[in-house]
């Protein structure tokens, strides 16, 4: 069997590597993300007192922090049992949607974007930031810039720090907010609902209108049945801060709605001895592995499993942009792996325009913003919709509220069999007996992951450059037979092999 | 005069201390003006072999990120070393081990075990991934194995400067790049990128001498905005920090965590904040402070939180800290 290797692909704390195996007739067999990286949280959280799991956590990423000391805070109201004050809530929310819209910005435009704007196979050298300034304008750019900086101010003046927040406790937030944060905040909510909606023009325009990049979008390499799975609320509608977990099969039929405390009914994770990290699956349906022949059991989440696990949007402009997303692909649920950039962006649009409908809301500023928890504390659930995919966060404490048991699944090992069934997928089709590799086609393999925004794919990447990468063929006996490599400044090199 | 040579590289961490890198916005482009990356894992073609083949000191100025938690860490790491001229450790993780030290406080087999025995692992007869897993084909797969402790980039190899903060503050941030790039850092070794004293120092909340008889919890009362939060009994570590990242914690009302580690020549953080305890606690009676003290629930955690794998605590664990647990 001839092995390839796609070594790293880009980083996932540490980072990640792609084997893709070929049969007897020279297709793709298999392929294998390979994630080598373990730090352990589950077990150094014990003991530890769980009021501050919101900051111990929020050092699993720093890319997105606030997920889970979102999490982490609502898990830690429920080990106690207490409800926080509406004003406490209206702050977490436009935090939190401040954060998805922020997140969300940085990777339509510094991640995965560029493969569109600038184009799938245009030159290495160009297919990233720069590339996007220079084909949109330095005017937009500088909106770009704009929006990550809003994005992370609101951190700042809610959450104390740019980077790693400390407001939320278990009873609410830490400090009311000002009248003149408010006024600042409203600001920034009327530029966010600006610059997603004007966002989505530019994808409408440049992907949309494209007839060859509609193909694209649309091409077998890049379309998996599988089920999916959103927070949604009451109206089923995707809700990030918090509601009930909804999931919907191939055929978009509801398959549960559950409780968020109950998603050890229904959520599952295998172990594979290839990778530190787990796969989770849904339990009604069993493991199966990753295989296209049978994918029910595995889940999408993040932007496109919100839309497609839901009955519409929270706000009229991301609903307007829903009907239109369904009415383009003529149904729902998509299958599309690449809808999950457009899907971003709606989620995007629904964020800002709750960040702007919070910023306005008059509980905002009031001074009652902490409960203090008075309840025997003794287990928590909590869940967030994080910009890569759904989050939870369980803990289990003593009577003092010291954590004897944790246990965490985050967005991108949600998805992690729906990523590695999607670089199967695209492998399958790009990968051809007797064609040469070239830098484009590996480029469309990666596309099929970085549609995920998996957190290997972190805001490092803003920096002119692109994602490392380097294909190399094996044969039987290890020998390589030859490969190339795409280097920083986007030139190609021939490596090694090719001997016979 | 040629371009400066700059490199990131993040081990065991979290990916914040590349977001606090790129924080300095608009002053990326002036670093690209006088600097090369010369590596950024996610920015540029990062390959172990392109490393090796590197001249010795080739880099003029590295920075390493995160704690040292498995053998590529190691082996990177000493890589770097002799890339680099200079070796910068950035961030609480790589300079103390920062929070993913807290896993020494336990064998690194039950830290394995227990990625593995979560209520929701499907594991029945004990699968755990394992560095010597192999493929279909019989090619190994090339899982690293796990250290048995975590220790800081310093316990691995030489380091010049360190850049404390978790992650370090943006503004600092910027001044130790443009030392960088003047030629102006000090003698190594040294920290840079903080203060001299302790975040009480800069904090705005006001001390008044208050003495106290109990701890509580940050969640367990309301803590009155400008009174010093030490003071109104919550346990902060801010006497015991170094200062540099402003007081941005405490201006939020919630006590500092330690991320800038120990303050002034104190080498350990947890030793300097019991004796600052002692001084807080309404009583000249030693075995009343004793007492006291021993209220705090998670001394180690709450003490060492970043900086458990340097401290004296840490070091008593790590008999060996380049020794492989393979699962």
């Amino acid at each position: 069997m001839t092995r390839i290797s796609i070594d790293p692909i880009t980083r996932l704390e540490g980072h990640g590597r792609i084997d893709l195996f070929l049969g007897e007739r020279g297709y793709v067999d298999e392929a294998y993300l390979v994630i080598p990286e373990l730090r352990g949280f589950e077990k150094f959280l014990e003991g530890r007192p769980v009021e501050e799991m919101p900051q111990i956590t929020s050092r699993i990423c720093g890319v997105c922090p606030e997920a889970h000391h979102t999490a982490a805070a609502k898990a830690a109201d429920a080990v106690y049992n207490v409800q926080i004050p509406e004003a406490a809530e209206v702050v977490r929310r436009l935090q939190y949607n401040a954060f998805m819209a922020g997140d969300h910005a940085t990777h339509f435009y510094a991640l995965g974007g560029p493969d569109f704007i600038v184009g799938p196979d245009a030159p290495a050298a160009e297919r990233n930031i720069i590339g996007v300034i220079n084909k949109v304008g330095l005017e937009l750019a500088s909106k770009v810039i704009r929006m990550r900086k809003e994005g992370h101010e609101v951190a700042e003046i809610l959450g104390g720090r740019r980077i790693h927040p400390v407001d939320m406790v278990p009873g609410g937030i830490s400090k009311p907010v000002s009248a003149e944060s408010a006024a600042r905040l409203r600001e920034i909510g009327a530029y966010m609902v600006d610059f997603a909606q004007e966002s989505l023009a530019i994808f409408d325009q440049i992907v949309l209108q494209d007839e060859r990049l509609k193909a694209l979008v649309l091409s077998d390499a890049y379309y998996n049945q599988t089920s999916y799975l959103a927070l949604v609320n009451d109206q089923n509608q995707p809700d990030a801060y918090d509601g009930h977990i909804r999931v919907v099969d191939a055929d978009g039929h509801e398959v549960v709605k559950y409780h968020t405390k109950d998603y050890l009914d229904h959520i599952a994770e295998a172990v594979v001895p290839w990778s530190y990290l787990k796969m989770p699956y849904l339990k009604q349906f069993g493991w199966h592995g990753v295989s296209d022949e049978t994918s029910r059991h595995i889940m999408r989440t993040g932007p496109l499993g919100s839309l497609n696990a839901a009955d519409g949007m929270q706000t009229p402009r991301a609903q307007a942009e829903y009907e239109r997303f369904y009415d383009t692909f003529g149904g729902k649920p998509v299958h599309q792996t690449l809808a999950f950039h457009w899907a971003r962006l709606i989620e995007m649009l629904q964020a800002a325009e709750l960040v702007d409908r919070l910023a306005n809301d008059d509980r905002l500023t009031s001074t009652d913003v902490r409960c203090v928890p008075t309840g025997t504390p003794r287990e928590g659930i909590g869940c967030v919709e994080a910009p890569r995919g759904l989050l939870t966060h369980h803990y289990i404490t003593d009577e003092n509220g010291i954590v004897q048991k944790a246990n965490l699944i985050v967005g991108t090992t949600y998805q992690y069999p729906a990523i590695q069934l999607s670089v199967l997928t695209a492998a399958k089709e790009i990968v051809r007996p007797g064609v040469e590799l070239t830098e484009p086609m590996m480029n469309q393999i990666e596309m099929a992951f970085r549609a995920y925004d998996p957190c290997f794919g972190c805001a490092t990447h803003a920096l002119p450059g692109t994602s490392p990468l380097e294909v190399r063929t094996f044969a039987k006996d290890g020998e390589l037979l030859g490969g190339m490599r795409r280097n920083a400044d986007g030139s190609l090199e021939r490596i090694g092999g090719g001997a016979r | 005069m040629s371009k400066l040579r700059l490199g990131m590289y993040c081990a065991a961490g979290c990916g914040g201390c590349d977001i606090s890198l790129l924080e300095i916005h608009e002053h990326l482009l002036d670093v690209i003006a006088v600097a090369d990356i010369a590596f950024w894992p996610a920015a540029t073609d990062f390959k172990y072999a392109d490393i090796e083949a590197l001249p010795d000191g080739d880099i003029d100025v590295c920075f390493v990120n995160g704690a040292i938690r498995n053998t590529e860490n190691t082996h990177i790491a000493k890589l770097l070393r002799a890339k680099s001229k200079v070796l910068v450790a950035y961030g609480a993780c790589s300079a103390f081990g920062g929070v993913p030290g807290l896993a020494n406080l336990y064998p690194v087999r039950e830290v394995i075990d227990r990625a593995f025995t979560t209520p929701s692992t499907d594991a029945p007869t004990g699968q755990r991934p394992s560095a010597s897993a192999t493929h279909s084909d019989g090619s190994s797969v090339g899982l690293p194995a796990i250290n048995g402790t975590v220790t800081s980039l310093g316990d691995i190899v030489a380091v010049d400067y360190t850049l404390p903060g978790c992650p370090p503050a943006t503004d600092r941030v910027w001044e130790v790049i443009q030392a960088i790039a003047s030629g102006q850092l000090p003698g190594a070794p040294a920290i840079v990128g903080a203060g001299s004293k302790s975040v009480c120092d800069d904090c705005r909340l006001e001390k008044k001498g208050t003495r106290i008889s109990k701890f509580v919890r940050s969640h367990e009362i309301v803590a009155e905005d400008g009174r010093c939060l030490l003071e109104q009994g919550i346990v902060c570590m801010g006497p015991a920090t170094r200062s540099g990242c402003g007081g941005q914690c405490t201006d939020a009302l919630m006590p500092c965590r330690g991320c800038f580690g120990p303050a002034g020549d104190s080498i350990d953080q947890g030793a300097a904040m019991v004796a600052a305890l002692g001084t807080v606690i309404d009583s000249e009676d030693e075995a009343v402070i004793r007492e006291t003290i021993s209220q705090v629930v998670d001394p180690a955690g709450t003490f060492y939180a970043f900086t458990l794998a340097t401290s004296v605590l840490g070091r008593a664990r790590t008999a060996n800290p380049e020794e492989e647990v393979r699962s």
